[in-house]
């Protein structure tokens, strides 16, 4: 299996880390509360298809990804920089 | 007071030469430089008026006489060969990182398929040419790959790791050499 690092190019899985759903940067505030934290924390979509996954390149640039991959197929259908990612997450506010 | 004797990473283990491959070990100051944010392009000045180089892209090298400037990863050069000037600290986190890697050089025309048993990476010409550095997986180690030259490549990984580096290129110069060995036979 192979994903295309944004940076680096198609590079073996052996180089990544999955570190979890890319809900993961949907942060919430400090003080929102333990119910919103518990959601955060805890309760995650476990969806048989596409998903979007949070992997750390860290045997090659450090950058993280934002993974958008097929449950069933395996299929890798793209990959983004979680910083790009993020700053549109905060550009829409 | 206790005196210390500095000693490099692979002191000891190189240089190696196998069936017309040297690996030999390259001792050189070290200093990974990393942009503030928004200040590539003011980190690129300095590093060309202090050094002489050019801020290298992602996947490339950068050179000038005896300095180069290695891409390190996101945001991350390395700057090899010169103690960074301090003009480059106003723009960029520097860290000194001589005695922190081991960096070796691989020359021969078998030194690629050396490399192929160690990293997953494409080491072709059309994937990885001269000039082209990449971070991968040196067999299970974090660790930097670059081609200097058409049988010339560098490896680097961390320092605490030199002995295996050195175990693992041995063994499959060993092994390279071996089923050439037969093939001729
Ligand atoms: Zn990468």
């Amino acid at each position: 299996m192979k994903i295309s690092c944004p940076i680096c190019g198609d590079r073996d899985i052996r180089e990544f880390t999955c570190m979890g759903h890319a809900s993961m940067l949907n942060r919430p505030d400090p003080h929102a509360g333990a119910k919103v934290w518990n959601e955060y924390l805890h309760n995650r979509e476990n969806p048989a298809g596409v998903i979007d996954e949070l992997w750390w390149h860290g045997q090659g640039c450090g950058a993280w990804l934002v993974v958008t991959r097929n449950t069933v197929t395996h299929e890798i259908l793209g990959a983004r920089l979680a910083r790009d990612v993020k700053k549109e997450m905060r550009d829409a506010g | 007071m206790v005196k210390l004797i500095a000693k490099s990473a692979a002191e000891g283990l190189l240089p190696v030469e196998v069936a017309g491959v040297r690996v030999e070990e390259i001792v050189a100051p070290l200093a990974s430089l990393s942009p503030f944010q928004g200040q590539d392009a003011a980190l690129g000045k300095a590093l060309k008026k202090a050094h002489g180089v050019v801020l290298p892209k992602a996947g490339q090298i950068t050179q000038a006489g005896e300095v180069s400037c290695h891409w390190f990863g996101l945001n991350h050069v390395m700057l090899m060969g010169a103690a960074p000037d301090a003009s480059l600290a106003k723009v960029a986190a520097v860290t000194d990182q001589s005695d922190a890697w081991c960096r070796v050089r691989m020359t021969g025309e078998a030194a690629r398929d050396v490399l192929a048993r160690l990293t997953p990476i494409d080491l072709r010409d059309a994937a990885l040419p001269v000039g082209a550095t990449a971070r991968t997986d040196i067999q299970h180690m974090s660790g930097a790959l670059t081609r200097v030259g058409e049988d010339v490549w560098e490896v680097m990984v961390f320092r605490s790791v030199a002995r295996t580096l050195v175990h693992d290129l041995t063994t499959s110069l060993e092994t390279v050499a071996g089923i050439a060995e037969m093939r001729s036979a």
